[in-house]
């Protein structure tokens, strides 16, 4: 086991420099730490300017993604030690433009969020008087593994798509509205589709995958879009052959 | 009201994988593989032949290869677009790929038609 390893960190201070420059620190290496330990081991040690975000620490917050040696990982699930012997890059999720060292803008990611309206959509709530709304534990199977994002945004770092073309909805939005679809208790189908039927909705996706290779909460944003498409190829045949039944 | 021809496109695409992944490798195998080298019976010219003039199976055949086609030309789109990064001429690829599906479905059609 070595006594330190080196971390070679993005810093990007905008009233200092033009371009983003990478910074090398030596932390001491131990066997139960993460990335985001030693991240934090500088902060309190070496240099307290230096910015990230992280809360929860133990894979829940989903604010600590990062590129680590080029791959978006969450950094407090990512063992220093497989990454020996280092120097360890570390770098701002790909894909969000750069405010301060480590820090991305995420602005673009919550719009696209809210445009799938995540959240129980109800055409009436019913009063309170008639209690809550119920659920089979297999309703609640059917999208419990698109409720378990954490909105990290490791799939839109690791998505070449949304590289290219930036108005591309993204995994996570689309994999959160399949949470709501599939919940016995939304209305929302119908609205969520006219949005993601939209070329930068379902159908800028070409199935490269990745999305689902890095995702740490195995939530297969690939397989959601890919249901998706055939719900909405559904529905299109449908208009089509019905033009009568059309809203 | 959406207009967008994508879904048709896309149910093209993903029919003809799903055709060209699962019955592909069966044809191939048994007409280029098991057939010559004569490890299944019936598989003579003229059984063959007199099979393909049914017109079921020359449905079933225009389908496949139409299929085949348009899995094709979807895929060579996004090669291109995609891969190559050649947004200005989104348009032109699609017309050429699509085109080039459309022209062969018409030849095979005609083959079909004349031939069997
Ligand atoms: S789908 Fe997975 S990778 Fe994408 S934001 Fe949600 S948890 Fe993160």
């Amino acid at each position: 086991m070595p006594e330190t390893i080196t971390l070679e960190v993005q810093r990007y201070r905008p009233e200092d420099e033009a371009e983003p420059v990478f910074e090398r620190f030596d932390v001491p290496f131990r066997a139960d730490w993460m990335v985001l330990d030693a991240l934090n081991y500088i902060k309190d040690n070496l240099d307290g300017t230096l910015s990230y975000r992280w809360a929860c620490r133990m894979g829940v917050c989903g604010s600590c993604g990062m590129m680590v040696n080029g791959q978006p990982l969450l950094t407090c699930a990512t063992y220093l030690e497989r990454l020996l012997p280092g120097p360890i890059r570390v770098e701002p999720l790909k894909g969000f433009p750069v405010i301060r060292d480590l820090v991305g803008d995420i602005t673009d990611f919550l719009e696209k969020l809210s445009r799938v309206k995540p959240w129980i959509v109800r055409e009436e709530e019913k009063p309170l008087a008639e209690g809550e709304y119920l659920q089979t534990p297999e309703q609640l199977a059917d999208y419990e593994q698109y409720s378990m994002c954490i909105n990290c945004m490791l799939c839109y770092a690791a998505c070449p798509i949304y590289e290219l073309e930036p108005d591309f909805i993204g995994p996570a939005a689309i994999a959160i509205a399949q949470r709501y679809n599939l919940d016995s208790r939304d209305e929302g189908v119908q609205e969520r589709l006219d949005v993601l039927s939209q070329h930068d909705g379902i159908w800028a996706c070409t199935f490269v995958g990745e999305c689902s290779v890095v995702c740490p909460k195995n939530v297969d944003p690939a397989g959601a879009i890919q249901r998706y498409k055939v719900a909405a190829t559904a529905d299109w045949f449908k208009s089509v052959l019905t033009p009568w039944a059309n809203r | 009201m959406r207009r967008s021809r994508e879904p048709f496109l896309w149910a093209l695409f993903s029919g003809g994988g799903m055709a060209s992944a699962l019955l592909l490798p069966a044809i191939a195998f048994l007409l280029w593989i098991a057939v010559p080298l004569g490890w299944v019976e019936g598989g003579s010219y003229e059984t063959l032949f007199a099979l393909v003039r049914h017109p079921l199976v020359r449905l079933v055949l225009f389908a496949l290869i139409s299929l085949f086609l348009f899995h094709w030309a979807h895929r060579l789109r996004y090669t291109l677009y995609d891969g190559l990064q050649l947004y200005h001429l989104n348009q032109l690829i699609a017309v050429v790929t699509y085109g080039i599906a459309s022209f062969m479905t018409v030849v095979a059609a005609y083959i079909l038609w004349v031939f069997a």
